[in-house]
C-alpha cells in the first residue's frame, strides 16, 4: 500500500488520485451501543475501497455515515478536502455520492426505465412552469437526461427490459438496475450496499465485471461492503476490516488476508 | 431493371452504386442503439463503407487479403463485407457464439489477416488465437467498450480507420478504383464456413455470379422490392443472412435493420414489422409456445374468443391465401376473426405487415404452420443450403404445403439419382471448398452437379421436391427394413415438450431414442401444476413428465406404425436426457441441428443401457460452459418402455 497521496497508476492502468474522502476518528452511538469505535480510513479517486467484516461488525452504519445517512457523535469527515457539515440525504446526493441498497429500494410499479430516470434528478433543473409548458427548456433536458439514461442501460446490458416494470424483474436484474439507477446519477463516489448479496455465482461474477467496468470506464471512485471474501479480494484496490466497530485492517488485499486480527475475526479464536 | 449505371454491375460495390443512384435519400440500413433507431440512406452508407475501405487500404490490406468478420448482425459489419470487397480482398464472416478453439482453425484455414470485430468479447478471442495462428495482422474493433487499454500497435477502432481513410481520400480513391477494375463477375464475393455436421467445417467459396444471380432470381420469385424491410438477426456467418442482408438488399435496394441486442429481437421485430421475414422453425415454435402460455393465464372471455377464431383460421385462413373458394359466411368470420383475434395478435408479435415469410433448416411442425398461414400470414418453405448459395427448392405464393420444400428455385435443375440422394445444378452452386480439390471433387461433379446428402423424390403430379432424410442417415436396421430417424424425430419434435430427439437404431432390431425436454413448456406446466422443481435435470426426471413424454411416443409410434415403409422406425424405448443439447458441447452444430455421430458416442452407456433392458442409469457427463471451462454433471436417469404397435409380418417379403 502507498502511504502518500501522491497519485500513481495501477498495475492495469488505472489512474488513482488523491484523497476524496476522509474518515478522521470517527464514533457512532446508537444510545449505549457503540456501532463504530475511533475510525479512521480514506477514499482515495478512483479506486475501489472495500469495508468488510463479521455480521454485526458496523459495516452498514459506516457506510451509512459515509452517505450522509448518520451523523457521528464525535469525528470528522472530510470529502474533497472539505470538512463536510451534518446535511440531509439529498444535499449529499447534490455532492455526488451515489448509493445502492442492500435490501433493494427501487420503485417496483414504475419501468425500469423511469425508475433510472429518477437518478438523474439532480441533472433535472425545470421548475414546474416550464415542466408544465413542456415545450423548450424542459424537453430539452428530458432528451438529455434520457441520452444520459440510455448510455448506462447500454452499458450494463439491460435494454431488453427497459420498459419492463421492476416488479417483475427476477432478483439479479433489479440489483442491477439499482446499480444502473445510482450511475446514472453521475457520481464522483458510488456507494455499493452488499451489491452482491443474494446471487449465485453467475450473477456474482456478472455484478463484478460491471462493477470493475464501471471504476474503469467512467473513473468513478466505488466503496463497497460486501460478505463475499473471493469477491472483495478481486475487486478491491484497498480493504478497511471492521470487527465489532473497531477497525483492525487497511491495507491491499494481499495485506489484508495476512493480517492476523482479521484472520482470528474471521475464522474464530479460542478464548482460553 | 431500369438501367441507372452504365455498365451491367458484377459485384456488390457496383450493385451499392447503382442502389445510391436509383434509391439515394431511402434507408438502407437501420440499428436501434441508445433505444432509438439510427438509420443511414443508401447515399449515407455507401460514404461509411467507402471511408471503410480507404481506411483499411491505409492500413496494408491487399488484394486477395481475406477479412474476417466476427459479431453480431451491425451495419458496421455489413459495411466491413462490402468494404473489404471494395479493397478487392476476400470477406469472412464468422460464428459470433463460437468458441475460441472453432475459431482457430477456421481463421488458420481462411489465412485471414485482417479480422472486424463487434466488441471486446470478439477482440478477446482473437487475441487468444493469435497465439497459435500466425497470421493475423490487424484487428479492427467496432464498439470500443473497454478496449481503451489494449495494446493498439495493430489494434484500431472501426471508426479511427474510417476518418484515416477520409484523411486520405486522394491518395487511396484511385488504388480503390484500380482494384475494383480488376474485379470480374466470376471473382470470389464471398466464403462461408459450413458449420458441419461431420468433420471441420469447410470453406465454401461464392462468387459474384453466384451471389448476384441467386439474389436476383430469388428476389424476383417473390417480388421483393426497394421499401421492403427486413431484421437481420440470424448469425451473420450463415449463408441465409449473406443472401438475405446482402445479396438481396443489395440487388433490390430494400433496407436492412439490425435489432439493439439478441435479448431485444422479439421487441425490434415489432417495432419494425417487417414485410420480408426469414425465421427457422424454432423461432416459430417458441413464439407459438409463448402465445399458447399466455393464453393460459387469460380471462375466461379473451381464452374462448381466442379459441373460437382460432378454429377459423386452421379452416378458412390457409384456403384465402391459396385462393381457394371460401363462403360468404366463412369469410366474414374470418373478417371478425380478424378484427378480434388475428390482427392484434399479428401486431403483438411484429408480423402485421409480413408479404413473405420463409422457414427452412429443419422440418416445421404442421399445427405451428398451420397456424400462422391461419393467421394470414404467406409463410412458406424453402430448401436450401450453402453450396447453393441458399436456394435449392421453394413454394410459390399458392403452392404452399406441409410437407414439400416446394419447386426448383427459378434456374435450378433437379436430379435424384439411383439411391434417392437429390443433386443440383444452378447459377449459384459454389466455385469450390477453399483449399480441399478433394472435397470438392467429392460433392461437386465435372458438369456441375452438386450432390446434397439427402435422400428426396419429386411428387408427380406436383413437381413439389420432398425430402425424408439426411442420405446417410437413411440407413436398414437388422431385419433389412428402413430406418430414417429424422423422420420419427421431427413428428416428435412437433410435441411443444419436446426441444429435441435423436433416435438410434441403424443395424439394430428395433429403435431408442434421447428426448430433450423444452424448459419453457414443460416448466411453465409445472409451475402451473405447483410442481417444484430445482433444475433442469431434476425437471426432466419428474414422473409426470416422463408420463407426458412416454405419452407422445406412443401416439408417434401409432402414427409411425401407419407407414408401411417405416414402421420398423417406431421407438421402443427411452429416455430423457439430463441437459440440453448444446452447440458448445459439441452436441449440436452452430446452427442448431444434432450430430447424431458425436451423441451416439458421447452417451454410449446411455445407448447401451437402453439396449439392455435396464430400468435406470447412473452417469456423469462433461459440460463445457460458454467461457469455455469444463464442468461435469451427474444424474441417475429413468429408462422407460414405449407402446409399440405391432406391425403384421409378411408383407415385407413381397417386395
Amino acid at each position: 500500500m502507498k502511504d502518500t497521496v501522491d497519485p500513481y497508476v495501477t498495475e492495469d492502468g488505472r489512474q488513482i488520485g488523491g484523497v476524496l474522502m476522509e474518515m478522521k476518528n470517527i464514533t457512532l452511538r446508537f444510545g449505549g451501543v457503540v456501532a463504530i469505535k475511533d475510525i479512521s480510513f480514506d477514499i482515495r479517486e478512483g479506486e475501489v475501497r472495500a469495508i468488510i467484516g463479521p455480521n454485526g461488525a458496523g459495516k452498514s452504519s459506516m457506510l451509512n455515515v459515509i452517505s450522509g445517512f448518520y451523523n457521528p457523535q464525535e469525528g470528522e469527515v472530510f470529502y474533497k478536502g472539505e470538512k463536510r457539515p451534518p446535511m440531509r440525504p439529498y444535499q449529499v446526493a447534490r455532492l455526488g455520492i451515489a448509493r445502492t441498497f442492500q435490501n433493494i429500494a427501487l420503485f417496483d410499479g414504475m419501468s425500469v426505465l423511469d425508475n433510472i430516470m429518477t437518478g438523474r434528478l439532480n441533472h433535472m433543473k425545470a421548475g414546474m412552469w416550464k415542466q408544465a409548458i413542456w415545450k423548450g427548456a424542459a424537453e430539452r433536458e428530458e432528451t438529455e437526461n434520457r441520452e444520459a439514461v440510455e448510455k448506462v442501460i447500454d452499458f450494463l446490458e439491460i435494454q431488453a427490459i427497459r420498459k419492463t416494470p421492476v416488479g417483475r424483474l427476477p432478483y439479479g436484474l433489479k440489483k442491477r438496475v439499482e446499480l444502473a439507477r445510482a450511475l446514472s446519477a453521475e457520481p464522483s463516489l458510488l456507494l455499493l450496499d452488499e451489491p452482491m448479496a443474494g446471487m449465485n455465482v453467475e450473477e456474482k461474477e456478472d455484478m463484478s465485471r460491471f462493477i470493475l467496468d464501471v471504476n474503469d470506464e467512467f473513473g468513478t471512485t466505488i466503496a463497497l461492503i460486501e460478505h463475499d471474501m473471493g469477491v472483495v479480494m478481486d475487486l478491491s484496490d484497498r480493504v478497511v476490516v471492521m470487527d465489532y466497530g473497531k477497525k483492525i485492517g487497511d491495507g491491499t488485499p494481499d495485506e489484508v488476508r495476512n493480517n492476523q486480527e482479521v484472520i482470528d475475526a474471521y475464522l474464530g479464536v479460542s478464548h482460553d | 431493371m431500369s438501367d441507372a449505371s452504365a455498365r451491367q454491375p458484377v459485384s456488390i460495390p457496383d450493385l451499392l452504386d447503382r442502389n445510391v443512384a436509383l434509391h439515394g435519400g431511402k434507408a438502407a440500413y437501420r440499428e436501434k442503439e441508445f433505444g432509438i433507431w439510427q438509420s443511414w440512406t443508401w447515399a449515407e452508407a455507401a460514404e461509411e463503407i467507402n471511408a471503410l475501405a480507404m481506411g483499411l487500404v491505409a492500413l496494408g490490406l491487399e488484394e486477395g487479403d481475406s477479412v474476417a468478420i466476427i459479431g453480431r448482425n451491425r451495419p458496421a459489419l455489413y459495411w466491413s463485407m462490402v468494404a473489404a470487397q471494395l479493397c478487392g480482398a476476400i470477406p469472412v464472416p464468422l460464428y459470433q457464439d463460437a468458441v475460441a478453439e472453432e475459431m482457430a482453425y477456421v481463421l488458420e484455414h481462411c489465412g485471414a489477416r485482417f479480422v472486424v470485430c463487434g466488441d471486446q468479447e470478439q477482440v478477446d478471442k482473437v487475441i487468444e488465437v493469435q497465439e497459435t495462428v500466425s497470421g493475423i495482422d490487424q484487428i479492427v474493433y467496432v464498439d470500443k467498450r473497454g478496449l481503451r487499454k489494449y495494446d493498439h500497435t495493430h489494434m484500431n477502432a472501426l471508426e479511427d480507420v474510417q476518418a484515416e481513410g477520409r484523411a486520405g481520400h486522394h491518395r487511396l480513391e484511385p488504388i480503390i478504383a484500380g482494384r475494383r477494375a480488376k474485379v470480374t463477375y466470376d471473382s470470389t464475393c464471398v466464403m462461408l464456413y459450413t458449420s458441419g455436421t461431420t468433420g471441420r467445417p469447410k470453406g465454401v467459396v461464392l462468387s459474384n455470379r453466384n451471389i448476384i444471380e441467386t439474389s436476383k432470381n430469388s428476389a424476383e420469385f417473390d417480388h421483393l422490392r426497394a421499401g421492403d424491410e427486413v431484421l437481420a438477426y440470424l448469425p451473420m456467418a450463415w449463408v441465409g443472412d449473406f443472401i438475405f442482408s446482402i445479396g438481396q438488399a443489395m440487388w433490390t435496394g430494400f433496407c436492412v435493420n439490425c435489432p439493439e441486442s439478441a435479448d431485444t429481437m422479439m421487441t425490434d421485430l415489432r417495432e419494425i414489422g417487417p414485410t420480408y421475414f426469414f425465421a427457422p422453425p424454432r423461432v416459430f415454435e417458441s413464439q407459438l409456445t409463448n402465445v399458447m402460455i399466455r393464453m393460459e393465464d387469460a380471462g375466461r372471455i379473451k381464452k374462448w374468443l381466442f379459441d373460437r377464431y382460432m378454429r377459423v383460421a386452421r379452416d378458412v385462413g390457409p384456403k384465402i391465401l391459396d385462393g381457394e373458394a371460401v363462403s360468404a359466411g366463412e369469410r366474414f368470420s374470418y373478417w371478425l376473426g380478424n378484427l378480434f383475434v388475428y390482427g392484434p395478435l399479428k401486431n403483438t408479435l411484429g408480423l402485421s405487415r409480413i408479404r413473405v415469410g420463409y422457414t427452412a433448416g429443419e422440418a416445421i411442425g404442421p399445427e405451428i404452420f398451420d397456424f400462422y398461414r391461419g393467421l394470414g400470414i404467406n409463410l412458406k418453405q424453402l430448401y436450401g443450403q450453402t453450396e447453393a448459395s441458399v436456394f435449392i427448392t421453394q413454394q410459390p405464393d399458392g403452392e404452399v404445403r406441409n410437407d414439400t420444400v416446394g419447386v426448383p428455385s427459378p434456374g435450378v435443375e433437379l436430379k435424384i439419382d439411383d439411391s434417392g440422394e437429390v443433386y443440383y445444378r444452378s447459377p449459384g452452386t459454389f466455385v469450390e471448398y477453399y483449399k480441399n480439390a478433394e472435397s470438392t471433387a467429392g460433392t461437386k461433379d465435372p458438369e456441375g452437379w452438386v450432390a446434397t446428402g439427402d435422400a428426396g423424390f419429386i411428387e408427380e403430379d406436383t413437381g413439389h421436391l420432398r425430402i425424408i432424410d439426411r442420405a446417410k442417415d437413411v440407413g436398414k436396421m437388422a431385419d433389412g427394413s428402413l430406418f430414417a430417424p429424422k423422420y420419427v424425430e421431427n413428428k416428435l419434435k412437433f410435441y411443444p415438450n419436446i426441444l429435441e430427439a435423436v433416435v438410434f437404431g441403424a443395424g439394430k432390431d428395433r429403435c431408442v431414442a434421447f428426448i430433450n425436454i423444452d424448459l419453457t413448456a414443460v416448466g411453465n406446466w409445472a409451475e402451473r401444476n405447483n410442481i417444484a422443481y430445482a433444475s433442469y435435470q431434476e425437471l426432466s426426471q419428474h414422473p409426470q413428465v416422463l408420463e407426458t413424454i412416454n405419452a407422445h411416443l406412443n401416439e408417434v409410434n401409432a402414427s409411425v406404425a401407419q407407414d408401411d415403409m417405416l414402421s420398423g422406425c417406431q421407438v421402443h424405448r427411452f429416455l430423457v436426457l439430463h441437459k440440453e443439447l448444446d452447440a458448445d458441447d459439441g452436441e449440436m452444430t452452430r446452427t442448431r441441428k444434432v450430430r447424431r455421430a458425436v451423441i451416439a458416442e458421447k452417451f454410449d452407456d446411455l445407448v447401451e443401457a437402453l439396449y439392455a433392458g435396464k430400468d435406470e442409469i447412473y452417469t456423469e457427463t462433461e459440460v463445457t460452459y460458454e467461457d469455455g471451462r469444463k464442468g461435469s454433471i451427474k444424474a441417475t436417469l429413468k429408462l422407460m418402455d414405449a407402446e409399440v404397435v405391432p406391425v403384421s409380418s409378411g408383407k415385407v417379403a413381397a417386395e
